[in-house]
C-alpha cells in the first residue's frame, strides 16, 4: 500500500537552527580558551554536566507539558537519589570499594536502579498527596509542591541527620584517562555514556511506542487524547513516576560528581533545571537535551574565562534564546 | 423516522457563572445526519462538548442506545463508541499523519480495508502520510481529523463546524466525503453554520438559540422554507449564502 512508503527526507522540514547553536558555542569557547587541551577538558566537563541536568530535567519538562503542572518539588526526587546512592554504596562495600571495574560498575548500577525505583515510588505518593488536588491551579501547585519538597527534605534530615555526608566514587571510577595532552575524568565519560543512552532510549520510546505517541500527543492536547478514548489520568501518573525516577537517577549521578551530600542538594539544582526546561521549550525532550548541553558548556567556558560570569552566562543564554524563540528552542506544535 | 441512537433530555450545562445550555432536548436518529444549526453563541459547541463530557451537564439525561452517558468520563464515552471532531480539529501537529491515525486506532493495527477506504476518501492523507501534521493545510487537517474519527467503527460521530475557515474547493470535497459516510449509514451529529453545506447533507435539522432548541424537524422542510430559515438563523444564514 502506498501509505507505507516514506516521504523523501527533504519533504520533512526539520528544524536544524537550534542544533547549530552547539557548534557555535564550541567555536566561541575554542576562541576564548588558551589551548586546545583546555578547551577539550572544558567541553567534556560541560557535556557531562549537561547530561546530568538533562537527566534530572527531562521528567520535569514532560510533566509540565503533559499535565500543565509546575512541580517546584522536583528537587526532592534528586535528594532521594542522592541519599539512595549514599545508602546503597555504604551497604555494598565489597562492590563499591573493590579494585575491579566490573564490581564498581555493578555497585553504581544497583544504586541507579534503587534510586529509580525509590524516586518512582515517592513520585507516586507525591502526585497522590500534593499534586492531584491542585491540577489546573499554578499558584497552588507552586506552593504545595514546594511544601512537599520541604517535607521530604525534613524526612531525609530525620533519617540521615543534618551533617554533610561524603559520597566517594568507587575506586576504578576515580582518576583520569590520559589522552595525549588531555586528561579526561573517567566518571565524566561514564556520565556522558549514561546520559546518551537515556536520551536515546527516551527518543526511541517517544517515537516508536504507543505510550510514547500518547505522551507526545498528550503534551500537545490532553483533552483530545481523552476524546480518543485513552485514560489520560493513568498516563499522567505514569509519566510523573517516570519523571521522578529519572530525577532519582540524576540525583545519584550528581551526588557522585559532587562527592558531598546534604538534604538541600536537590533544591540547589532546580534553578538550573528550570532555566533548561524553559530554554528548551516546555514539554520538549529534544529541547531539554539541547538546552542542558548548551547551558552547561557555555557556563563552563564562562567560568574559565571569567568565573564571576558563570551563573550570569546561563541566564544570558536563556534570555538570548527567548528573544530569538519566545517559546524555547523547540516549542511544541499545538 | 429511524430509531433514536442519541437522545438528550432537559440537558443543562453551566460553565462558571454562565448558564449555557438551558434544557436542551433532541434526538439523533440512527444512520442519519443530524445538523445542529444556530447563531454564534447559541450553544452548539457546548452541546457537543457536553455529550463528550468535556463539560459536565448539571441536569438532564444523555442516552446513547438506552445507556446514560451522564457521570461518565470523556475517555469512557469515546470507548463506548462516540468519536469527536472538535472545532479546532484537535490534530497533534508534532505527530505525523500516520501517528495521528495510529493513536485513533485504539484496538491495534489498522483494518487495512477501512484505512484504504479512508485514504481514497481523503487522498491528501495518503500523499502526506509520513509528514508531521503541523505542515498540513487547514483543509487537510480537517480531513485528518475526520479520518481519525472514522478509522475504527463508531456508533456516532460528532463533528463541529468542519467547513470553518476551509476553502470552497475543500468544502466540495467534504460534501462528497460526508455523502459517502451517509451511503454507509454512519450516524453523524454535525454542528454547522454554513446552511448550504448543512442542507446538502442533513437528514434532520435541529436549531438552537440562547442555549435552547427552537426548532427540530426534517432538513428538507427547513431548506424549503426560506422565511423560517431567516427567522431561525438570521445573520448566520446571510453570512454563508
Amino acid at each position: 500500500m502506498r501509505c507505507e512508503s516514506d516521504l523523501p527526507a527533504s519533504a520533512i522540514n526539520r528544524d536544524w537552527a537550534p542544533i547549530l547553536l552547539l557548534p557555535v558555542a564550541g567555536v566561541l569557547g575554542f576562541l576564548l580558551t588558551p589551548s586546545t587541551p583546555t578547551w577539550i577538558t572544558l567541553t567534556i566537563a560541560g557535556l557531562a554536566m549537561g547530561m546530568m541536568i538533562f537527566i534530572v530535567a527531562s521528567g520535569l519538562t514532560i510533566v509540565f507539558g503533559l499535565m500543565d503542572v509546575l512541580n517546584f518539588g522536583h528537587g526532592a526526587f534528586i535528594t532521594i537519589g542522592g541519599y539512595v546512592a549514599f545508602a546503597v554504596l555504604s551497604a555494598l562495600p565489597g562492590l563499591a570499594n573493590s579494585e575491579a571495574l566490573s564490581d564498581n560498575i555493578l555497585a553504581l548500577f544497583v544504586a541507579l536502579a534503587v534510586a529509580a525505583i525509590s524516586g518512582a515510588l515517592v513520585g507516586l505518593a507525591f502526585e497522590r498527596l500534593f499534586v492531584r488536588k491542585v491540577y489546573g491551579d499554578h499558584l497552588k501547585q507552586i506552593l504545595v509542591t514546594m511544601g512537599g519538597m520541604i517535607i521530604i527534605e525534613q524526612i531525609a534530615l530525620m533519617i540521615w541527620g543534618p551533617q554533610e555526608r561524603l559520597v566517594s566514587l568507587p575506586p576504578m571510577l576515580r582518576g583520569v584517562v590520559p589522552l595525549d595532552e588531555v586528561a579526561i575524568e573517567k566518571y565524566r565519560i561514564l556520565v556522558i555514556a549514561v546520559g546518551s543512552v537515556l536520551f536515546a532510549s527516551m527518543q526511541l520510546i517517544l517515537a516508536r511506542t504507543r505510550i510514547g505517541l500518547l505522551v507526545r500527543a498528550g503534551v500537545e492536547d490532553s483533552e483530545m487524547v481523552q476524546a480518543l478514548g485513552y485514560r489520560i489520568r493513568r498516563l499522567f501518573i505514569g509519566v510523573f513516576a517516570a519523571g521522578a525516577a529519572l530525577a532519582g537517577v540524576g540525583g545519584v549521578m550528581w551526588v557522585l560528581y559532587r562527592g558531598t551530600l546534604t538534604a538541600g542538594i536537590g533544591g540547589e539544582l532546580m534553578t538550573l533545571v528550570f532555566i533548561v526546561i524553559v530554554l528548551g521549550g516546555l514539554g520538549s525532550i529534544g529541547g531539554c537535551f539541547l538546552g542542558a548541553i548548551l547551558v552547561a558548556v557555555i557556563s563552563n567556558y564562562a567560568a574559565f574565562v571569567a568565573p564571576s560570569l558563570a551563573l550570569v552566562s546561563t541566564i544570558a543564554v536563556m534570555v538570548a534564546v527567548l528573544l530569538w524563540r519566545p517559546f524555547g528552542l523547540y516549542p511544541l506544535k499545538k | 423516522m429511524s430509531d433514536a441512537l442519541l437522545r438528550l433530555e432537559g440537558v443543562h450545562t453551566r460553565i462558571g457563572q454562565y448558564h449555557i445550555l438551558q434544557g436542551v432536548s433532541f434526538v439523533v436518529p440512527k444512520g442519519q445526519v443530524t445538523v445542529l444549526l444556530g447563531r454564534n453563541g447559541a450553544g452548539k459547541t457546548t452541546t457537543l462538548r457536553t455529550i463528550m463530557a468535556l463539560w459536565k451537564a448539571t441536569e438532564g439525561e444523555i442516552m446513547l442506545s438506552g445507556m446514560n452517558l451522564i457521570g461518565r468520563t470523556t475517555d469512557e464515552i469515546a470507548r463506548i463508541g462516540l468519536a469527536y471532531v472538535p472545532e479546532n480539529m484537535g490534530i497533534f501537529g508534532g505527530l505525523t499523519v500516520r501517528e495521528n491515525m495510529v493513536l485513533a486506532a485504539r484496538a491495534g493495527p489498522f483494518d487495512r480495508n477501512r484505512l484504504g477506504w479512508l485514504l481514497d476518501l481523503f487522498p491528501p492523507l495518503r500523499t502526506f502520510w509520513n509528514l508531521p501534521a503541523t505542515h498540513l493545510s487547514g483543509g487537510q487537517k480537517q480531513m485528518l481529523s475526520i479520518a481519525r474519527a472514522l478509522i475504527e467503527k463508531r456508533d456516532l460521530i460528532l463533528v463541529d463546524e468542519p467547513t470553518k475557515g476551509i476553502a470552497p474547493v475543500i468544502i466540495e470535497h467534504m460534501i462528497t466525503a460526508f455523502e459517502e459516510l451517509k451511503r454507509v449509514n454512519t450516524t453523524v451529529l454535525l454542528v454547522e453554520q454554513n446552511f448550504s453545506f448543512a442542507s446538502a447533507l442533513g437528514d434532520n435539522a435541529v436549531v438552537m438559540d440562547e442555549g435552547r432548541i427552537v426548532h427540530a424537524g426534517p432538513m428538507a422542510d427547513l431548506a424549503a422554507d426560506r422565511a423560517r430559515q431567516k427567522t431561525l438563523l438570521g445573520l448566520s444564514l446571510d453570512a454563508h449564502q
